[in-house]
């Protein structure tokens, strides 16, 4: 999960790294009145989790209150690369002397984290990588031994940063263990005129993986803007909406993604991407039948299945099951192969709806699938 | 021959008495795996039956080792104890540590791959199908009665993908089958893979099986360039998929690729692989190419 750029200026500064002082609405009003508990100038932050804010508008500067009311009124409900700016962060404006790059990250190629850092922040950094990848350190981190105070020195020297921004490396690198990130990115770390050294921007990405021993994750964190995804979410289904009109199950995320590409090979567009995963149960595929079939865009309906742990004849019993639950309004071809697959058809034989069609191979299926959908 | 696994094997389970690790023993020693053992320090002592085998449960992995030779082990263990388990079999010395479990914080995996390559441990996965040398064992949960034994290699970062290639080239057999995960961190890497089949006798081609993110087909396609005699034909998944997540600015620096599955089959292809556009069209190929290789020796 991305954190916004408040919630990992509030994990910076649990972490007791200095960040400039802030506050987040997503009401104008309101935004003029913590402008004047800051002092009356600030900087107002749209809260999106994408790149590029500031060439969008996103940020802006607000000599007064009053300014900042107005501008938050612009910025709030903006789009930036098709994220709805819901609510902005105002921050005290600081006197910057020196912008810096630092970050943590995987390095999936080593199977370790990267400390990345550069004496060229601000908002070009990928460019003077490209340009000038001297200007740009990377150091591997020893996961065993993480980032002391010997390594920090190691990294800030490697990249030209002052002395005093080893403690903030080391702080970061907590914040990176103890919260289970994936990446943790200040863009950029400033010396202010009075030589502190401040996270003026930050990036978080938290493992989805370590949920279970962290605290900081709630239910309500994952936001799902599309009303299909938030019904699959609930039921637990890994689905994606997708702008085509081949609705596409499979099981296992590589079969799937193949399924998809497979379909658009035949000239017609997927509607989405739905891994019922291993050993799915008949009830993961009536829900996933279930939220296909209540999505407008859907004009055919592609099931792929290749049973290795999944048994066949336990989708083909899904498959009835949700036949018998939500009325099917549109062809299903459905392609079962592997394991149990002879006993899976044979249901499926068995219910003959007239709406169900099976096919033996899947370059077949996708392409009866992509003519469904173009001719419907 | 084959790699990494072969009827020699001796198997532990960590995790067998679990729902899942019961389920996939059994399937496993169906296939022909020599399970030596489980291990679960609650049940040391006692032994599970399965059909007509009785597998005797272990303390640890170092007491099954001692008891049994045992020189593979694959962990079935929930998430949370994962890392555990795996620096514990690379601390007992264990050769090879197949990793089926999904979900391991990659804090977990980054810790564990780098003890365990110190120790001299192989890891495969996690969050894997395990791999399978077809007519000799199984060590994870691809299923058995998919192929027969042959000459094709196949790396894959998915299970299910796998699985179909097998099928769709089950008249013909493989040598390995490995499934690495398709985690951000995994123990052995398409590589890895492709350097044994290379050095594997019983291995005619190579069937190379990625998707999209990371650059870890680009670093293969190097690899084959440089190091590949044996012909490859490659398979990319996820041309259409939805934009996966970016790693902010650090992603694409550490990478130097986009991670497309566009700039996988290209730098696939200039390296003299051959990539299918379906799965079907990927098994097409090999025949092809196994055609022309054998024209070649016997023309």
């Amino acid at each position: 999960m991305d954190l916004y750029e408040h919630q990992a200026r509030e994990l910076f500064e649990e972490h007791g790294i200095l960040v400039p002082r802030a506050q987040v609405t997503d009401s104008p009003k309101r935004a003029r009145e913590i402008a004047r508990a800051l002092g009356g100038r600030v900087v107002v932050k749209a809260q999106v989790k994408t790149g590029g804010r500031g060439k969008a508008g996103g940020v802006k500067l607000a000599a007064d209150p009053a300014a900042a009311e107005l501008t938050a009124r612009q910025i709030l409900g903006m789009d930036i690369k098709d994220h709805r700016v819901g609510t902005v962060m105002l921050a005290q404006p600081v006197d910057i002397e020196d912008e810096f790059y630092v970050s943590y990250v995987l390095d999936r190629a080593a199977g370790t984290f990267l400390a990345i850092a550069s004496a060229e922040g601000g908002m070009e950094i990928e460019e003077v990588a490209a340009s000038r990848p001297e200007a740009v350190a990377r150091i591997p981190v020893d996961p065993a031994e993480g980032v002391t105070s010997a390594k920090a020195a190691e990294i800030a020297e490697a990249a030209g940063l002052p002395a005093r921004t080893v403690d903030v490396l080391v702080r970061l690198w907590e914040v990176l263990v103890r919260e289970d990130a994936l990446l943790v990115e200040v863009n950029p770390l400033v010396r202010t005129k009075g030589g502190r050294i401040l996270a003026l921007d930050g990036k978080v990405t938290l493992d989805d993986n370590a949920r279970f021993r962290q605290s900081r994750w709630g239910a309500d964190d994952v936001e799902h803007d599309d009303a299909l995804e938030a019904a699959a979410a609930a039921k637990g289904l890994n689905y994606v909406k997708l702008d085509g009109g081949v609705g596409i199950i499979g099981n296992g995320a590589g079969l799937v993604m193949s399924t998809l590409d497979v379909v658009a090979g035949c000239g017609a567009r997927p509607a989405n991407f739905l891994d019922i995963g291993g050993g799915a149960s008949a009830q993961v595929m009536a829900d996933g039948l279930s939220v296909i079939l209540s999505d407008p865009d859907v004009k055919s309906v592609f099931v792929n299945v290749f049973g290795g742990i999944t048994a066949c004849d336990a989708v083909a019993d899904g498959i009835v099951q949700a036949l018998d639950t939500v009325r099917l309004t549109k062809p299903l071809v459905v392609r079962l192969d592997g394991n149990n697959a002879a006993r899976g058809r044979a249901i499926l034989d068995e219910r003959a709806h007239p709406l169900v069609q099976q096919a033996t191979t899947m370059d077949g299926a996708a392409l009866r699938a992509a003519r469904l959908a173009t001719t419907a | 021959m084959a790699i990494y696994l072969t009827k020699e094997s001796k198997v532990l389970v960590q995790g067998m008495t679990g729902g899942e690790g019961m389920k996939h023993t059994r399937r496993m020693l169906a296939a022909g795996t020599d399970i030596v053992g489980g291990v679960n320090p609650r049940k040391a002592g006692a032994t599970v039956d399965f059909d007509d085998r009785a597998v005797p449960v272990f303390g640890s992995v170092a007491e099954g080792i001692q008891a049994t030779g045992a020189d593979v082990t694959v962990v079935f263990v929930p998430p949370a104890f994962a890392k555990a388990a795996v620096v514990e079999a690379a601390d007992a010395g264990i050769g090879l540590a197949v990793v089926i479990t999904e979900g391991i914080p990659v804090h977990d995996s980054v810790a564990f791959t780098a003890y365990a390559k110190r120790k001299g441990t192989r890891i495969i996965g996690p969050n894997c199908p395990g791999l399978i040398t077809p007519g000799q064992s199984d060590a994870g949960i691809i299923p058995a009665d998919i192929t027969k034994p042959g000459r094709i290699g196949l790396v894959s970062k998915s299970g299910t993908l796998t699985y179909q290639l097998m099928y769709e080239l089950r008249d013909i057999g493989f040598s390995t089958c490995v499934g690495i995960g398709g985690d951000p961190v995994v123990g052995t890497t398409h590589i890895d893979c492709l350097a044994a089949f290379q050095d594997d006798p019983d291995t005619e081609l190579i069937v190379l099986i990625g998707e999209i993110g990371g650059d870890a087909e680009e670093r293969a396609a190097a690899y084959v360039r440089d190091h590949v005699t044996k012909p490859v034909v490659g398979y990319i998944a996820g041309f259409t998929a939805p934009e996966g997540r970016t790693m902010g600015h650090a992603g694409a620096i550490v990478s130097g690729s986009t991670g497309t599955a566009q700039a996988k089959k290209e730098a696939l292809e200039a390296a003299g692989v051959r990539v299918g556009s379906t799965p079907t069209e990927t098994a097409k190929l090999v025949l092809a190419r196994l055609e022309e290789q054998r024209s070649l020796t016997h023309g």
